[in-house]
C-alpha cells in the first residue's frame, strides 16, 4: 500500500450528503475481476450524459477540479454496499483524501486499505473549508497525517481523528495482511483450543 | 462477572488476540463468498502464494450476476461470464465449497447460509456484501467486508476488527394485520437515518421481534446496514432451534443437543448497558413506504410526504430536493395513488418463502394491473421448489406475474433485470439509490404485501384495503 504522510492540493466541493457507493460506482462497473481502470466511471452516472459526453453541470468534469486530490462532500460519505470498488474508482481517479463530517463504516475501512485517507472533520470545520473551496476553486488543503491536522487558507485550521493503528499502517505504508499473518502461531492455536 | 450483551460474548469468544492501541484479531467461522468481490483476493492469494486457510469454513455461490430466466434462455454478457468463470476456478485451484449456476443448492448468499445450516448462533460471519447482516438474526455477528479483507480472512480465517458500540433497538408491541417484520425496519431507517447507526451493532429486541418468524427477523437484521449498522443480531431462542433443527449442516443427535445448550446461553444479561436505546411501539406501525433516495427516506403509507419545512438542516433541505427532483414526486403529497410500472418481490431481503406466501395472499384470484411488469424471484431453487409444491407459481403467473428463477435479479440490476429510465417500481428489495435498479430508474422500497398490492392496482396501494376485503 501507498504511504501516506503529507498532502498538499486543490479539492473537488461535492456538498451532496449521504453520497452511496452506487454513485460513487454503479454496480454495472463491479463485473470487473481486478482493481484497475475504475477512475474512469467514478460517479459515472453524475458525470456522463446520456450520449456519453461529460456532463458540463457536474464537478468533476470542470477545469478546475483536474488534477485535484482532495475531495470534500456532504455527510455519511460511502453509504450503501461494501463494494472497494468505491475506493478504487477514487483512487483511479486521483484522490487520496476525503474530507466529510462523517463516513460509512465499511467505506472507511476498505478506504484505509487503499492508501486512501477519510478525514472526519468537525461540521464547522467542513462548511468552513467547504466555503473556502467553493469560493476560490484554486484553494489549497493541506492534509498532515502525522499531526492530524487539515489546514486551509486564512489560517483555517481543524484536527480529525483516526484509530493509530490505521495511521501507523498509512504513514508505514504498511499492509494489513502481512501483520496478520504474523499471528499465524496463536490463530492455530486458538483454533486447536476450540476443536 | 460482569453482564455481557449478546455482541459482548459472541466477540470475547473469538478475541484471537487483543494488543494494546491495535485492533483484535478476530477469529471468523464462516465465510461466504460471491463472484463479485471475490475475484481480487484469489488474484492476491496468487500473488503473494498463500493458501486458503480454511476451505471448510469458507463457501462460495453465484447470485449477483446470474441470469433469472430459464436456462434456455440465458443471456450473460462477456465480463459477467468471465467472472462467473473465474469464481469457478478459484474455488477449483482453491478447494472451496462452490454451489454454482445451476447447481440445486444455488441461491442468493444470504438466503442459502441459513437454508442450508451453514449460519448457527454464536458464529462469526463475513461476506464481502455489505447485508451479511442478515445472518444476525440467529444470534450470529455478521457483517459485510471488502475485497481486501476477504483476502485476509481467505488467508488467515481472522479480521483485524475495533470492537464496534452496541444499540438496543427494542420494539414491543404487536403487529397490526398488514404490518410486517419489512415495516419494523423502514420505519427505523425513518427514525434514525442511514446513518443513524454508524459505529454501532444492533441488537433487535422486545415482544415485537420475539413474535417474528426466523424469516421476517432477517429481514429486520438484513436492513441494519441501511441504517448505517454494520451488523444487526436477535438472540437465539426456542424460534431459531426450531428453524435449524435437521438442517443439512447444522451438529446432529447429541450434538445437537449440546449446541443448543450452548447457543441457549446468548442472550444479553441482566443488567447489561447498551451504549444507546433506540424504541419502536410495534401498535402503531403502519405499513412503510420510501419516497426518496435512500431508505431513510420513509414514511407511513398512509401520510404525506415530508416538505422542505420537514427538515431544519440546509444540507437535509438539499438532500431532500435532489430526491424529489429525481423521483419527480411534489413534496406534501401523498405516494397512496401514484402510478408504478413494475414491481419486484425478491431480494435478500424479501424473497424467502414466507414473503411469497404473503404476496401470494395478496395475488390470489386477481389480475395485475395493465401496463404494470411483475417480477417475482425466489431467493434460491429450495424455495422455488417449495413455492411451486404448494401452488404460489401458479398464483403469481395466473395473475400475470413473471415467475422466475433465483438470484439477486433486479434488487442490483446487475444480470439484465433492470428497470428503464423514469420508471417508478416498488420494490421488496433493500435500497432505492439512485439508478439501484436500472439507470435513471425510480425505487419505492415496501414489504411483499405492499408491492403486491401495488402491482394489482397499478398504484402505490395500502395493503390493507386489499386483505380486508
Amino acid at each position: 500500500m501507498a504511504k501516506f504522510t503529507t498532502l498538499t492540493s486543490h479539492a473537488v466541493p461535492l456538498p451532496a450528503e449521504n453520497v452511496d457507493t452506487d454513485q460513487i460506482i454503479p454496480a454495472r462497473f463491479l463485473k470487473v475481476t481486478d482493481k484497475h481502470g475504475l477512475g474512469d466511471s467514478l460517479f459515472c452516472d453524475w458525470r456522463y450524459l446520456k450520449d456519453g459526453s461529460d456532463n458540463p453541470d457536474f464537478v468533476l468534469n470542470e477545469a478546475a477540479s483536474q488534477g485535484a486530490q482532495i475531495l470534500i462532500a456532504g455527510n455519511n460519505f460511502g453509504s450503501g454496499s461494501s463494494r472497494e470498488h468505491a475506493p478504487w474508482a477514487l483512487v483511479g481517479w486521483g484522490f487520496r483524501a476525503i474530507i466529510s463530517t462523517g463516513f460509512a463504516d465499511i467505506f472507511k475501512s476498505n478506504s484505509l486499505k487503499n492508501g486512501l485517507l477519510p478525514v472526519e472533520v468537525s461540521a464547522d470545520a467542513y462548511k468552513a473549508l467547504m466555503e473556502a473551496v467553493q469560493l476560490d476553486r484554486s484553494t489549497r488543503i493541506t492534509v498532515d497525517l502525522p499531526t492530524q491536522s487539515v489546514t486551509g487558507p486564512d489560517g483555517l485550521e481543524a484536527t480529525f481523528l483516526i484509530d493509530a493503528f490505521s495511521k501507523h499502517c498509512l504513514l508505514e505504508g504498511i499492509d494489513q495482511l502481512g501483520y496478520l499473518l504474523s499471528f499465524d502461531e496463536q490463530i492455530t492455536s486458538y483454533e486447536q483450543q476450540r476443536t | 462477572m460482569e453482564p455481557r450483551t449478546l455482541f459482548q460474548k459472541v466477540w470475547d469468544d473469538h478475541v484471537v488476540v487483543q494488543e494494546p492501541n491495535r485492533p483484535a484479531v478476530l477469529y471468523i467461522d464462516l465465510q461466504l463468498i460471491h463472484e463479485v468481490t471475490s475475484p481480487q483476493a484469489f488474484t492476491g492469494l496468487r500473488e503473494r502464494g498463500l493458501k486458503v486457510r480454511r476451505p471448510d469454513k469458507t463457501i462460495a455461490t453465484m447470485d449477483h450476476s446470474t441470469p433469472t430466466l430459464p436456462k434456455a434462455l440465458w443471456v450473460i454478457d462477456d465480463q459477467a461470464k468471465a467472472q462467473l468463470g473465474q469464481l469457478e476456478t478459484n474455488c477449483k485451484d482453491f478447494g472451496v465449497e462452490l454451489f454454482a449456476l445451476g447447481d440445486s443448492r444455488n441461491g442468493i448468499v444470504h438466503v442459502i447460509g441459513p437454508e442450508r445450516g451453514f449460519t448457527q448462533p454464536g458464529k462469526t460471519i463475513v461476506c464481502g456484501d455489505s447485508h451479511t447482516s442478515t445472518h444476525g438474526a440467529f444470534g450470529a455477528l455478521a457483517f459485510g467486508i471488502g475485497t481486501s479483507e476477504v483476502e485476509h480472512v481467505l488467508a488467515t480465517q481472522c479480521l483485524l476488527q475495533r470492537k464496534a458500540k452496541t444499540l438496543e433497538v427494542r420494539v414491543d408491541g404487536q403487529l397490526m394485520p398488514g404490518v410486517t417484520a419489512k415495516d419494523i425496519i423502514l420505519a427505523l431507517c425513518a427514525e434514525i437515518g442511514t446513518g443513524g447507526g454508524t459505529g454501532y451493532v444492533i441488537e433487535f429486541t422486545g415482544s415485537a421481534i420475539r413474535g417474528l418468524d426466523m424469516e421476517g427477523r432477517m429481514t429486520v437484521c438484513n436492513m441494519s446496514i441501511e441504517a448505517g449498522a454494520r451488523a444487526g443480531m436477535i438472540a437465539p431462542d426456542e424460534t431459531t432451534f426450531e428453524y435449524l433443527k435437521g438442517r443439512e449442516r447444522v451438529p446432529q443427535g447429541a450434538d445437537w443437543d449440546a449446541a443448543v445448550e450452548r447457543w441457549s446461553q446468548l442472550c444479553t444479561d441482566e443488567g447489561a448497558k447498551f451504549d444507546k436505546t433506540v424504541i419502536i411501539d410495534a401498535n402503531k406501525l403502519e405499513p412503510m413506504i420510501t419516497y426518496g433516495t435512500n431508505p431513510g427516506m420513509g414514511i407511513q403509507i398512509s401520510g404525506p410526504m415530508p416538505t422542505l419545512e420537514s427538515f431544519d438542516d440546509f444540507s437535509q433541505q438539499a438532500a431532500f430536493e435532489k430526491a424529489m427532483l429525481y423521483m419527480d414526486l411534489e413534496p406534501g403529497q401523498p405516494l397512496l395513488g401514484k402510478k408504478i410500472d413494475v414491481v419486484f418481490i425478491g431480494s435478500c431481503t424479501n424473497s424467502r418463502i414466507s414473503d411469497l406466501r404473503m404476496a401470494a395472499g395478496v395475488f390470489s384470484g386477481r389480475k395485475v394491473a395493465d401496463g404494470v411488469r411483475t417480477l417475482v424471484v425466489p431467493g434460491s431453487h429450495d424455495i422455488k421448489k417449495q413455492a411451486e409444491s404448494e401452488g404460489l407459481d401458479q398464483i403469481f403467473k395466473e395473475a400475470g406475474a413473471e415467475w422466475r428463477e433465483p438470484g439477486c435479479s433486479m434488487c442490483i440490476a446487475m444480470n439484465g433485470d433492470n428497470l428503464e429510465p423514469g420508471q417508478y417500481a416498488v420494490s421488496t428489495s433493500n435500497r432505492n439509490f439512485e439508478g439501484r435498479q436500472g439507470k435513471g430508474g425510480r425505487t419505492f422500497l415496501a414489504s411483499p404485501l405492499t408491492a403486491a398490492a401495488a402491482a394489482i392496482t397499478g398504484e402505490v396501494t395500502d395493503p390493507r384495503s386489499l386483505l380486508l376485503s
